[in-house]
């Protein structure tokens, strides 16, 4: 089956600022794709360009195998897209919102209600309420609903939970997984790493580059220097020293705990972690508990976004 | 006052908020320790923003009662204000000024002296890496670094306690963590922290959190202290014990 989107060095310049340099990828059919990367790093451009909204500068995008350019009014037609921004319209109720969208594409809301009934259940009870007196979570519920009533074939959603809480976060992901099992392909951009893991493949984008497009378990695979976790009472104390102890090549906070790399290229996990027990058991940090672990998609990303700056 | 409130820089008694029938803040009571960085949880709708505007004496309490740096948030309001610092997420900086003009203006709306905004200008922009920068327009500058700047403008009065409003959302993870270092360094002078996240690695940052559902507090203790108490490996677990299922505001009544 061919790609249901495909994208070659992808240009974006806005004035002086080059929002998207020379970005490629593909998304295979059925696929969540998960964009993980910062404000500012080129998301919404790419979402743009290729809902066919924004001219590229250069490069090449088909979405369903339409060019982006060219065939822009029969990709609107068969892709949904949920923007960034709230898109709904604040006077309306939540059932005339999401009538207005199905009108829009020619459809009704009982011919899309089979696909938005998951989502849109827990919106039902709400349904004359004016949109722009929801809650967050149940306004992206809603939005989320306008995206889908005309049974598109393909689905953008612009980082549809930033500013949401983690409990709806992860409602949200669930009805993307239910989505999902119905077969139809999502492109879904975030700010938050821990979302990553729910996607096929990712690719990390930061300055309007991708940093490395590949599946979570494989992006955390990339860091491959040796990686201790350190735990303990003062965390930031512990940092502090760490940040003066002459071997540090990297000491991030992490949760409850640091992250730590060392600079010497030939020394395993355990030895690093002992090396780093009697450094902080001499800085007076005695209950530090220091253990080599699997490195994570931030671990990658941030040493990802290091070497880039480097 | 009392010997405890002394070292309280924040204290909340009963502290309710009702909009007609529907009851925001629900009878919360907490005490926040100065130069503790105290993480204020909850769900969309749960009450935090409500609450926030109570301690900050925008909104008055329908009942109960609360001390924000031993001022009374109804009846000692502008007190109040000149004792903290706020920063939020979605307006902090004027984006068609000036980094300097910025730090001016606030400085002004503090009640600084021309010489000390002239002072504490310089040495914010140096400690920020900004002095090459002061005469760009906010707008231009990086999100991190206008959040950075905004939380240093936040501190330019030398406020006792600070309110960071989901400071960091949609930062890269590099610096959100310079952010979070600044908030250390921050309380290891002294200045009280109290911080809205919707990043649950950022909770287990803090010292002590609270976790709001439906208007009330239902957890306040340290990281550990909740995981603990909840069977949970995570604040993230917590969070979503805690949160899991709940109505949508202003349905119930």
């Amino acid at each position: 089956m061919t790609n249901v989107i495909e994208v070659h060095e992808l240009t974006k310049r806005f004035g002086s600022v080059t929002a998207l340099d020379g970005v490629s990828f593909d998304v295979a059919p059925g696929e969540v794709f998960g964009l993980v990367g910062p404000d500012g790093a080129g998301k919404t451009t790419l979402f743009r360009i290729l809902t066919s909204l924004l001219l590229p500068d250069g490069g090449q995008a088909t979405v369903l195998g339409c060019n982006v350019v060219k065939d822009h009014w029969a990709i609107r037609a068969r892709v949904g897209y949920m923007p960034g921004s709230f898109s709904l319209y604040p006077d309306l109720s939540v059932a005339e919102n999401l009538e207005f969208f199905a009108a829009v594409f020619g459809t009704t809301v009982k011919e899309g209600y089979e696909l938005i009934a998951p989502v849109y259940r827990q919106l039902e009870p709400f349904r004359d309420r004016r949109a722009d007196a929801l809650s967050g979570g149940m306004k992206q519920k809603l939005a989320l609903s306008c995206a889908l009533v005309h049974r598109p074939e393909l689905l953008f959603l612009d980082e549809p939970t930033t500013g949401v809480d983690a409990v709806s976060r992860r409602e949200f992901w669930d009805h993307l997984a239910v989505l999902k099992s119905s077969g139809l392909p999502i492109l879904v951009s975030t700010p938050y790493m821990d979302e990553a893991l729910r996607c096929d493949r990712i690719a990390l984008i930061h300055d309007g580059r991708l940093l490395g497009v590949d599946t979570p378990a494989a992006i955390g695979k990339r860091f491959t220097r040796p990686l201790v976790r350190i735990a303990g009472s003062d965390r930031y104390g512990m940092l502090c020293a760490l940040r003066e102890h002459e071997h540090t090549a990297s000491v991030n906070l992490f949760g409850d705990s640091l992250h730590y790399t060392d600079s010497r290229p030939d020394l395993s996990g355990d030895e690093i972690a002992r090396d780093v027990t009697s450094f902080l058991d001499g800085r007076g940090f005695s209950d530090a508990r220091v253990e080599p672990i699997e490195p994570g998609i931030e671990d990658s990303f941030m040493s990802l976004m290091a070497s880039e700056a480097a | 006052m009392s010997a405890e409130s002394a070292t309280s820089a924040i204290e909340a008694r009963n502290l309710t908020r009702r909009f007609g029938s529907f009851v925001a803040v629900d009878h919360i009571t907490f005490d926040i320790r100065a130069g503790e960085v105290f993480g204020f949880l909850g769900a969309n709708g749960a009450g935090k923003t409500t609450a926030i505007k109570m301690l900050i004496g925008l909104l008055p309490p329908t009942e109960g009662e609360a001390h924000v740096a031993g001022f009374d948030v109804r009846t000692q309001r502008l007190e109040v204000r000149r004792n903290i610092g706020y920063m939020s997420q979605r307006f902090s900086l004027y984006p068609d000024l000036t980094v300097r003009e910025n730090i001016r203006l606030y400085g002004g709306i503090y009640g600084l002296t021309d010489s000390e905004i002239r002072e504490r200008s310089s040495s914010l922009l140096e400690r920020l890496g900004l002095s090459g920068s002061a005469g760009d327009l906010v707008a231009r500058l990086p999100l991190g670094w206008k959040q950075k700047l905004a939380f240093s403008v936040a501190l330019l009065h030398e406020p006792k306690i600070v309110f960071l409003d989901e400071p960091t959302g949609g930062v890269d993870p590099i610096t959100r963590r310079q952010f979070w270092e600044m908030i250390y360094a921050a309380t290891a002078r002294g200045t009280t922290v109290l911080v809205t996240t919707h990043y649950m690695d950022e909770a287990e940052y803090c010292g002590r959190l609270s976790i709001m559902v439906e208007g009330r507090i239902a957890a306040l203790g340290s990281p550990e202290e909740l995981k603990r108490q909840f069977g949970a490996a995570s604040v993230d677990d917590v969070f979503v014990q805690l949160a899991r299922t709940t109505s949508e505001p202003g349905t119930a009544a």
